[in-house]
């Protein structure tokens, strides 16, 4: 097994898989109806993504289910970002959040949408599509609340604030995207401006302003996660671990 | 969001159909109408296109006067094109 190629696919797995179940966790509580479908149909996206990752990366690794890697897998073995664990707190951390990686994660896509590795372009082609709505979700709530009211306005740069020192692990290299760099171009370092010059174009158009901090916050691809991702998982895997081999 | 405008929403199922009434919600201004109705009401595949409207821009008859506007219609039977033979080889008339 390359254990590169498994380790890049399973990155992009727990990213959907850790973002979608957190939206998930708005389900029934939006602040609008509309608002509650609009946040339940992005996180079942997002789970529908991690499904195809983990589908791909049990074709390499024999005996594997996609469900193993949801379910049977503990904290220091997931490497999504951590980021994207961080909790929902309101709407604007949460639209916050999704703004921030919504544009890397189109970024990325984009670029594995021509890539060399077929199985992944394929993937990568029908998530471009979804991504590119969630794009406009999310950067038209930041536009909204900056330049809405007072309290919406202090709220979402808050928000930007608190969860930007994050956002630096997006292009903070693991052994896995180096491998990807190398193999098939998917290089970090030229998407950072790129990403930088959309947020910073949407950020000012929302009457805010853009972040900086000397302080990154770096680990989830390695598996050093904050304690939130154990509460995570803790309700995410109840079942599987409760009653060991059940199925639907 | 509790002064939201209502707005009717109207989906084309494919492409030749025409847009059918499917239902109302509530959004900030147009460009959010669109984006709720595509969230609300095109999450199984239901629609190619999207016309929403606000609630307060349609006109709509006066209950009252139904009878005025549609009771004489009914009795009017010869406006009904049934009159006519019709050759075999048409179809879907």
């Amino acid at each position: 097994m390359n254990k590169d190629l498994h380790n890049y696919i399973i990155q992009l797995g727990d990213n959907s898989l850790i973002l979608g179940h957190r939206i998930s966790e708005w389900c029934g509580h939006g602040p609008v109806l509309e608002q509650d479908i609009a946040l339940t149909n992005i996180a079942l996206d997002h789970v529908g993504q991690a499904r195809m990752y983990y589908q791909l990366a049990a074709t390499m690794e024999p005996g594997k289910t996609e469900d193993d890697y949801a379910y049977l897998r503990t904290v220091t073995e997931y490497k999504n970002l951590l980021l994207l664990e961080q909790e929902n707190k309101d709407f604007g951390y949460t639209i916050a959040r999704s703004f921030y990686y919504d544009q890397f994660h189109l970024l990325i896509l984009r670029v594995l949408k021509s890539c060399g590795n077929k199985d992944l372009s394929e993937i990568a082609a029908q998530a471009y599509k979804e991504v590119s709505y969630h794009c406009r979700f999310s950067s038209d709530w930041v536009k909204r609340l900056g330049d809405g009211t007072e309290e919406s306005h202090r709220r979402i740069q808050r928000a930007l604030d608190e969860f930007f020192p994050y956002t630096a692990e997006f292009f903070a290299p693991s052994e896995a995207d180096n491998y990807m760099a190398g193999k098939y171009g998917v290089d970090l370092s030229k998407l950072s401006s790129q990403w930088s010059v959309i947020v910073e174009n949407i950020v000012r158009e929302a009457t805010l302003t853009m972040p900086t901090t000397p302080y990154p916050q770096l680990g989830g691809k390695q598996g050093r996660h904050s304690e939130k991702l154990g509460f995570i998982l803790t309700e995410l895997q109840y079942m599987q671990r409760t009653y060991p081999n059940s199925t639907w | 969001m509790k002064d939201w405008p209502l707005y009717e929403v109207f989906i084309r199922s494919k492409a030749g159909l025409h847009h059918r009434h499917v239902g109302s919600l509530h959004a900030a201004d147009d460009t959010m109408a669109i984006e709720h109705a595509r969230d609300v009401y095109c999450r199984r595949n239901e629609g190619v296109s999207i016309w929403v409207v606000k609630s307060d821009d349609i006109v709509a008859n006066d209950p009252a006067e139904s009878d005025a506007l549609f009771n004489p219609a009914e009795n009017k039977v010869y406006r009904h094109p049934t009159f006519y033979d019709l050759p075999d080889n048409v179809k879907h008339m």
